[in-house]
């Protein structure tokens, strides 16, 4: 069964490090109107900087590139969010979820991806090297009664 | 992100505040570093109290701060940290291998 789109938002932005703040505000914005707990709020926003963060380092290493974030509720409270790059792609993207995989360096944990897993329902990873990446991530929220809606 | 320290008898104590994320921890790892290496501490606290967010680029300070003062013999606490950045910790299962205090 296909899921009706309730709402959807979309943007561009550059690849530069002050983005990333930008892009998981705005994601955790849009998230609002599903009357989030602020475990999920915080949750929606650590993944989405993950995600971002990887696009800005590792697609475009030496250059700066547009990074995509799309937002999208359906029906029945799920959020999805995808983060997608044109930059360089990922080679072996099993080993690259594994945790404390990295090619960062030290300032690099290699837990990005562990926590995209852990603070959202599915997360998928599609890339091809020299293509771009993108990552879909789900999230169902809990159903809460609206505020003021009586009991 | 800012970094205040309190340098005490073979302690050193580094208070953060701000956004521990890529961009905001982009020299922090190297003022980390300088700070256990002027104080030569046994005891090392990270006082999370002022951070406003974390995502993984904070595991790795914390990674990498304990495996310095694993060199020096000594042991790292973290003190303070706030619901978000525990709930990461946690996630990482960086909770079983540093200590928590409140
Ligand atoms: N958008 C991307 N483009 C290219 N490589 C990526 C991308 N996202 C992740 N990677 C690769 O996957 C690895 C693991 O990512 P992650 O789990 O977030 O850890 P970290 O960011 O600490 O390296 C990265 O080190 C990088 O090699
Ligand atoms: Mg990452």
């Amino acid at each position: 069964m296909k899921k009706t789109v309730v709402n959807e938002a979309t943007m561009a932005f550059l690849s530069r490090s002050s983005n990333e703040s930008f892009a998981r505000s705005a994601a955790a914005c849009f998230a609002a109107q599903m009357d989030p707990t602020l475990n999920e709020l915080e949750d929606i926003k650590t993944a989405v900087s993950e995600a971002v963060t990887n696009a800005i380092i590792y697609a475009y290493p030496n250059s700066i590139g547009t990074v995509y974030l799309k937002m999208r509720i359906y029906q029945g409270n799920l959020l999805e969010v995808t983060v997608r790059d044109r930059g360089a792609g990922i080679a072996d993207v099993e080993r690259a979820r594994q945790p404390m995989f990295t090619t960062g360096g030290e300032e690099r944990s290699g837990m990005g991806f562990t926590i995209m897993e852990s603070f959202m329902e599915r997360v998928t990873v599609r890339s091809a090297p020299g293509r771009g990446t993108t990552v879909v991530m789900r999230k169902c929220l809990s159903a809460r009664p609206k505020a003021g809606a009586g009991i | 992100m800012e970094i205040q320290e309190k340098v005490g008898e073979r302690a050193l104590v580094l208070a953060f505040s701000g956004e521990m994320d890529h961009h905001g921890a982009r020299d922090t790892l190297r003022r980390i570093e300088l700070a256990i290496d002027a104080a030569m501490p046994r005891t090392l606290t990270l006082d999370f109290s002022g951070v406003t967010f974390m995502d993984s680029s904070g595991i790795a300070l914390i990674l990498r701060s304990q495996q310095r003062m694993r060199f020096l013999d000594g042991t790292i606490l973290l003190c303070n940290v706030p619901r978000q950045a525990r709930r990461v910790l946690e996630a990482a299962g960086i909770t079983r291998l540093i200590t928590l205090q409140d």
